[in-house]
């Protein structure tokens, strides 16, 4: 019994302690006022959205860009019309179903399950709530269900203009490719890459390694150091492991193409362009939608040309002037249509 | 295709990536060892390994210092150590459970110690390999062996220590008969709470070591669940090593290698499907296993709380 009494106590301490140290909620509010007044009277009731997201909300990479995604909507939107909630690092899918029901419950107007591993959560709890909107990405399945919305990122276009820089840059015709799981925008991603590099050279040996886990950064680190060592000097990747790789790569001295978020401020030295994705037009298109009283039933892609991806360039990085133009005119070539990227 | 396998280059890749590979695996298993020899299962080794690791990374940071990195994995991978130590011995809780819980704790705040203390993911200047001198110039082995960080070395070292300790010491036989017969152990004096107190914050310094060895050797870097289910894959191998130190030294670098060998093959353009490659070095590890387990017994208090029969 004083055992019993002892523990309890010890545990009810902790929590308390914890308690206190932890955030008084995920709530985020602006960071910064909105840029300009709003010009017309503010909605009576804040939108809110929650989102459940598979990795850290400063992974650099796939959660970092749908949580930037959100404050860029808020400061449009301002604080008081625009609100959310997240609970990130549910890489655990029962811990993320679990968690997409509750914000269902708590009467979210729009749920966003951020990461293709939610699926079948997203097509099991969506007709319980069906005043409540769903977003699942990235995919462009709905299920045919009226309250879910589909995105998914066309990361190969990013991803071939990475890969008509990196053949301009690289002297010894070799590429490495770290990929996580072949599938979903990592796939599209990497045969996007691929094609890029085969487009401008098709005499270059582009290796791709897949390391079967989207956060196992020290199996990143090492086939980073891998390609190196089989003579790649340029290096890209995808999924919030590929910060190992880039720490191999800068001390070895070879160039880094990033996607999903701007990976710059890791290594500023050899990081040369970033994928970054833009996830606030679809955001935007979709709260337009809901409010307009569409809860779902549609499908959203970011791209190069509705500015959903966008190559963000390191200012730091010294790039030559052809290569510049050369990756200016694939965008548009790939925006136009003059240029089409074939996927295996 | 194949043939280019077996080049020099391939070779000394795959077996110096390996060690590294191998290195927090053997920090985490290893003082799992202890623990399990004197009948504590920890299943919390991830848990401690990333608190460990950010606690390193966190103080290399702001210090300069990188043993006082290390000196604060030592002292959080301890702590965490203590309070299982303190469950199990003296709450008799469920073993598995309650390293569980430690192991859910751990992750839980070193993410949440990451996103307040620093926020974002950055890089720090980690142990540089240290190059022996002479035996690092012999070619191939001096690059695969003789030119590793320093934490590296450690964890090898560690084996023989270890093995010494539980084979040749009285502390490793009253270890030993803890985890045996813990009823005779006590009716002979030994204090079997204060030989598993021991182990289990041995266990718990030893894998703040192994998150430190990621963080500020290996990766440089500290990020959410970095490990990735290295504690457990740790705590296995324990098992595949017939809870000794050569044989968890064997299970590491057996797991490791072919986990490098694989890479090797993905970055060849060997035509195995990407999901194959990934897979080898767990289904490896499980036909060793098969040949080899049958003879091997655990030891027999292993997740039994000890309580004194009256």
């Amino acid at each position: 019994m004083k055992k019993l009494v002892l523990f309890l106590t010890l545990v009810l301490s902790l929590s308390m302690i914890l308690s206190a140290c932890a955030p008084a909620a995920t709530e985020v509010s602006a960071t910064e006022a909105p840029a300009e007044v709003a010009t017309e009277a503010p909605p009576a009731e804040p939108f809110r959205v929650a989102v459940v997201m598979p990795s850290a909300i400063n992974d650099l990479a796939f959660s970092q860009s749908m949580y930037d995604g959100l404050l860029r909507v808020q400061e449009e939107m301002g604080a008081d019309a625009f609100e959310f909630v997240y609970s990130d690092g549910m890489f655990v899918v029962d811990d993320a179903a679990a968690a997409l029901r509750d914000y269902a419950s708590q009467g979210f107007d729009l749920v966003i399950a951020h990461g293709s591993q939610y699926g079948s959560s997203v097509q099991e709890i969506a007709p319980d709530f069906p005043e409540v909107s769903f977003a699942w990405g990235t995919t462009v399945d709905t299920f045919d269900q009226p309250n879910i919305f589909a995105y998914e990122a066309a990361s190969q276009e990013g991803g071939y203009v990475n890969g008509v820089l990196a053949a301009t840059l690289s002297t010894s015709k070799t590429i490495g490719v770290i990929g996580p799981i072949e599938t979903g925008d990592a796939k599209l991603y990497v045969d996007g890459f691929t094609a890029g590099v085969l487009a401008t050279d098709p005499t270059f040996t582009v290796s791709v390694t897949y390391t079967g886990s989207f956060s196992d950064t020290a199996l990143a680190a090492e086939a980073a150091t891998t390609h190196i060592a089989a003579g790649a000097d340029v290096l890209t990747g995808t999924a919030q492991m590929v910060v190992g790789a880039i720490g191999k790569a800068e001390e070895s001295s070879v160039l880094w193409f990033g996607t999903q978020s701007n990976q710059t401020s890791l290594a500023p030295t050899i990081v040369v362009a970033s994928q970054v994705y833009h996830w606030e037009g679809v955001l935007t298109q979709m709260i337009d939608l809901i409010q307009a009283g569409t809860m779902g039933g549609q499908s959203f892609a970011i791209n190069l040309e509705n500015g959903g991806e966008v190559v963000e360039y390191n200012p730091d990085y010294a790039l030559p002037a052809e290569a510049q133009t050369l990756a200016d005119a694939t965008v548009q070539g790939i925006i136009d249509g003059t240029i089409t990227i074939t996927l295996p | 295709m194949i043939s280019e396998l077996f080049t020099t280059t391939v070779l000394i890749g795959v077996l110096a990536s390996g060690i590294r590979l191998a290195t927090p695996y053997l920090y985490a298993a290893i003082g799992e060892t202890f623990g399990q020899r004197s009948g504590v299962l920890n299943l919390g080794v991830e848990g401690q390994m990333l608190l460990g690791a950010f606690a390193a990374f966190y103080v290399t940071l702001t210090t300069g210092s990188l043993w006082l990195g290390v000196l604060a994995a030592l002292i959080v991978g301890a702590l965490m150590g203590l309070a299982m130590a303190f469950v199990t011995v003296n709450l008799h809780a469920q073993q598995g459970i309650s390293g569980i819980g430690f192991y859910l704790f751990g992750l839980g705040l070193s993410d949440l110690l990451f996103q307040k203390m620093l926020g974002t993911v950055e890089t720090v200047k980690g142990f540089t390999k240290i190059h022996i001198p002479v035996l690092s110039d012999i070619p191939g082995i001096g690059e695969i062996f003789f030119s590793q960080t320093v934490l590296v070395y450690l964890a090898f070292a560690l084996v023989p220590v270890s093995w010494f300790v539980l084979n040749k010491t009285t502390l490793g036989l009253k270890i030993r008969a803890v985890g045996e017969n813990p009823d005779a152990a006590d009716s002979l004096g030994v204090s079997v709470a204060r030989v598993r107190y021991f182990t289990v914050i041995l266990g718990g310094t030893l894998s703040g070591i192994a998150g430190a060895s990621l963080s500020i050797a290996l990766l440089n870097v500290f990020q959410q669940n970095m490990t990735s289910g290295l504690g457990f894959i740790a705590v296995a191998l324990v098992y595949f090593g017939a809870w000794r130190p050569w044989g968890v030294m064997a299970g590491a670098l057996l797991f490791s290698m072919v986990n490098s060998l694989q890479l090797w093959i993905q970055v060849l353009g060997i035509p195995i499907p990407s999901d194959i490659a990934v897979m080898m070095p767990y289904v490896l590890t499980i036909l060793v296993l098969v040949v080899t387990v049958s003879r091997v017994r655990g030891p027999s208090a292993l997740t039994k709380p000890f309580e004194r029969e009256a």
